[in-house]
């Protein structure tokens, strides 16, 4: 039984995320040969030197025109160890919202760094926002060492820059490697041209990276998603409560508070079309029944009565402006919340921040594309929170423009 | 030992796939589930089942059916549906072209694929679907692998793939207009071995044609294609009796089999571990058009 780590690419644009991607794959066999048929073919083609890796993700017409990434490309590679879902995101910055899309579920950031240029404003911005979406371990990677001959200092000088910017954000687990996506070096083996460096290779750090304690697995939410209910004879009086488990372990017997009735009872089973099971652990989806008769609908959450989210209509976020009309300060917006749907009126800014140096602009009015800032919505109906820091799920949530239907901000509760 | 607390990694996948199609039932008002009777569309049933049992499928099967399928596939379809109790809805590619709203290209080597969006975006407005479960997964073709799990589509049924609904955490976004509509793809992040490895673990049945089998084939373009009433062997083919088995089953004009001794969904596991060629491009000649052809097809509204 294997598990899955999911981790995204992040960093600048063309400090080489998708050609190590492609590396990875490439170095650990998990490339096609159709697949490298074509990109060798689409490198000759377009009178590349030497295959393109990065074509290996970089899928999408206009990607290859431009030579840049544009949406994240999702690719998948296991190795005895592990399985691995990537997300290799844009680093461009008109297309962050792709970046964040990729990140918000990650696991690990490897976050790519040109050496010849150290850390510029994209690398620090992705890595703000990788720790703002709480991605629990982070992977500096400094990439392109064969174009400043494999020099240590060169390294050692990145890593002590980074270190000082990370020091000021919420980064649990930190490492470096440095490397050549290009050539491979410290890629899937430790590299002749690198003996100074004394750490593991990339994927050796990918397969050993402890993930299994990011779960939260005390606090008990199981938000309801769908009430099961069969129009059959032979389960006349079933009333499951489907849903996928957010956080902490549930057991039948347990002594249950439905929000927002408050009302209390036992978990009578948890049930699978498998079976009944003895215990329920995130993230796994199944139905709850209860003991007693109360009503329980999408939108609910199940939670000990110990120990509850909170309920409120007043909720204060850091978000992530996604779109290209800026946030109206006083306007109405769709919220996801879990499994609730409501409005929200912003009722107030109450500053932007600079990503490069993390000040906070507090006479901000507004927030316009791919700005963070700190916000208080009022909601039509409570949510049932706990902080982003200690929930990603209950944490989390998107804003929805009302009359175009885009998705427009993503929100962690601070 | 495992350490406590932690899911597999098919069955953490399985959780996923049927968190999304909670959420698609939940908050779309007319959902259907595209059901060719190919693996993928079965694991998607599958796991539809788990996700509502012990009620049935809140939602009913639509096949988009070019008249040119393996019969043995057509017979499954139809088996599954009558036995799970779902309904189903048949869309003929056959009806477009006799009421001539599309021509068949008789020097395409991509059969009626192509055609079947005409078909596909009828039937969704016919029956005013307002969500489509697409069983397509991102391991399959370089522009699938950028698509979101809730894959807007605008009122002619088109994807932009340069303008995608940003999509974080488990939340998705399913709002649209009147005429608008969603693509929700549950299984996005299941590999083919994973599907494969998650057929063999809950021995779920399929079509006969998975397996090896001796058939009559011909060698074309590098390819292995059944001999049957829609393919038809040219002046310098052979015709040869060989084991083979289908790792896809589209449409029958143009797709390939492989070679294969594998008798069941353990020695596929095995075989498709070790291969080296992706399934479509072991086996979709439609995909061969162009670099582009999928990311192409599906800008029109295809699956
Ligand atoms: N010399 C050298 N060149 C590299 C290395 N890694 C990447 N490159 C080159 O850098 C250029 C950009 O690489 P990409 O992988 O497309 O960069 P990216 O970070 O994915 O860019 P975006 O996705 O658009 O943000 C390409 O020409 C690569 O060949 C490396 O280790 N050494
Ligand atoms: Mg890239």
């Amino acid at each position: 039984m294997s598990e899955i780590l999911r981790f995204a690419t992040a960093g600048s644009v063309d400090d080489g995320k998708s050609t190590l991607i492609g590396r990875l794959l490439y170095d650990s066999k998990s490339i096609f040969e159709d697949q490298l048929e074509a990109v060798e073919r689409t490198s000759r083609d377009r009178g590349e030197a030497v295959t393109n890796l990065a074509l290996l993700t970089d899928g999408l017409r206009a990607e290859r025109e431009q030579g840049i990434t544009i949406d994240v490309a999702y690719r998948y590679f296991a190795t005895p160890k592990r399985k691995f879902i990537i997300a290799d995101t844009p680093g461009h910055i008109q297309y962050t919202r792709n970046m964040v899309t990729g990140a918000s579920t990650a696991d690990l950031a490897l976050i790519l760094v040109d050496a010849r240029h150290g850390l510029v404003e994209q690398s620090r911005r992705h890595s703000f926002l990788a720790s703002l979406l709480g991605v629990p371990h982070l992977v500096l990677c400094v990439n392109k060492m064969d174009l400043v001959d494999y020099d240590e200092t060169v390294f050692e000088r990145i890593k002590a820059e980074f270190r000082d910017f990370a020091a000021r954000l919420k980064i649990h687990d930190l490492s470096f490697v440095p490397i050549s996506a290009l050539h491979g070096d410290n890629i899937v083996h430790r590299s002749q041209n690198m003996p100074w460096y004394a750490g593991s290779s990339l994927l050796h750090l990918l397969e050993e990276v402890h993930i299994a304690s990011d779960r939260n697995l005390v606090d008990v939410r199981f938000p309801v998603q769908y009430v099961i209910r069969p129009q059959d004879d032979s389960w006349h009086d079933y009333r499951g409560y489907a849903g996928q488990v957010a956080s902490g372990v549930m057991k039948p017997g347990d002594d249950v508070m439905v929000l927002p009735s408050g009302f209390t009872s036992t978990i009578a089973a948890i049930e699978t079309m498998d079976g009944q099971v003895d215990e329920a652990f995130p993230p796994m989806s199944v139905t709850v029944r209860l003991s007693d008769n109360i009503d329980v609908s999408r939108g609910d959450m199940l939670c000990r009565p110990n120990n509850q989210p909170d309920a409120v209509q007043d909720v204060e976020a850091v978000i992530c402006w996604m779109h290209e009309q800026p946030m109206d300060p006083n306007g109405f917006y769709r919220i996801k919340h879990t499994t609730r749907d409501a409005r929200a009126k912003v009722s107030e800014v109450l500053y932007r921040l600079d990503v490069n140096t993390l000040h906070r602009d507090t006479d901000a009015a507004t927030l316009s594309l791919n700005d963070v800032g700190r916000i208080r919505l009022r909601t039509t109906v409570p949510l049932f929170i706990d902080r982003y820091e200690r929930n990603r799920t209950t944490g989390s949530f998107v804003l929805i423009h009302e009359g175009t239907n885009a998705t427009v901000a993503a929100g962690m509760i601070q | 030992m495992p350490t406590k607390y932690e899911l597999g990694h098919l069955k953490a996948l399985e959780a996923e796939s049927i968190h999304i199609m909670r959420e698609v039932a939940a908050t779309m008002e007319r959902p259907a589930l595209l059901f060719s009777g190919g693996k993928d569309s079965i694991i998607m049933v599958h796991l539809a089942r788990k996700a509502f049992w012990p009620a049935r499928l809140p939602f009913p099967l639509v096949h988009i059916d070019t008249g040119q399928n393996f019969s043995e596939v057509i017979a499954f379809r139809d088996w599954m549906a009558e036995d799970i109790g779902a309904r189903l809805i048949v869309g003929s590619v056959q009806d477009d072209i006799d009421a001539g709203r599309v021509f068949e290209d008789p020097k395409s080597n991509a059969g009626r694929n192509r055609l079947q969006t005409t078909t596909l975006l009828r039937t969704i407005e016919e029956h005013k679907f307002t969500a489509m479960f697409g069983g397509a997964r991102r391991d399959e073709e370089k522009a699938r692998a950028k698509e979101r799990v809730f894959s807007f589509r605008d009122e002619f049924g088109q994807w932009d793939p340069k303008n995608q609904r940003p999509e974080l955490w488990s939340l998705y976004n399913g709002r649209h207009r009147p005429g608008e509509h969603i693509r929700a793809f549950p299984i996005s992040n299941w590999t083919e071995l994973d599907v494969w490895q998650y057929i063999a673990d809950e021995n779920i049945e399929l079509p006969s044609i998975y397996y090896a089998h001796r058939r009559p084939v011909v060698h074309r373009d590098g390819m292995i294609m059944a001999v049957n009433e829609f393919v038809t062997p040219r002046d310098n083919e052979e015709i040869v009796e060989e084991l083979v088995r289908y790792r896809t089953v589209g449409d029958a004009t143009c797709t390939a089999a492989v070679s294969s001794a594998a008798a069941n969904a353990h020695d596929v596991v095995t075989e498709v571990a070790a291969t080296r060629i992706t399934e479509r491009g072991a086996t979709r000649a439609d995909d061969k058009t162009s670099e582009a052809a999928m990311e192409d097809r599906k800008r029109e509204g295809y699956f």
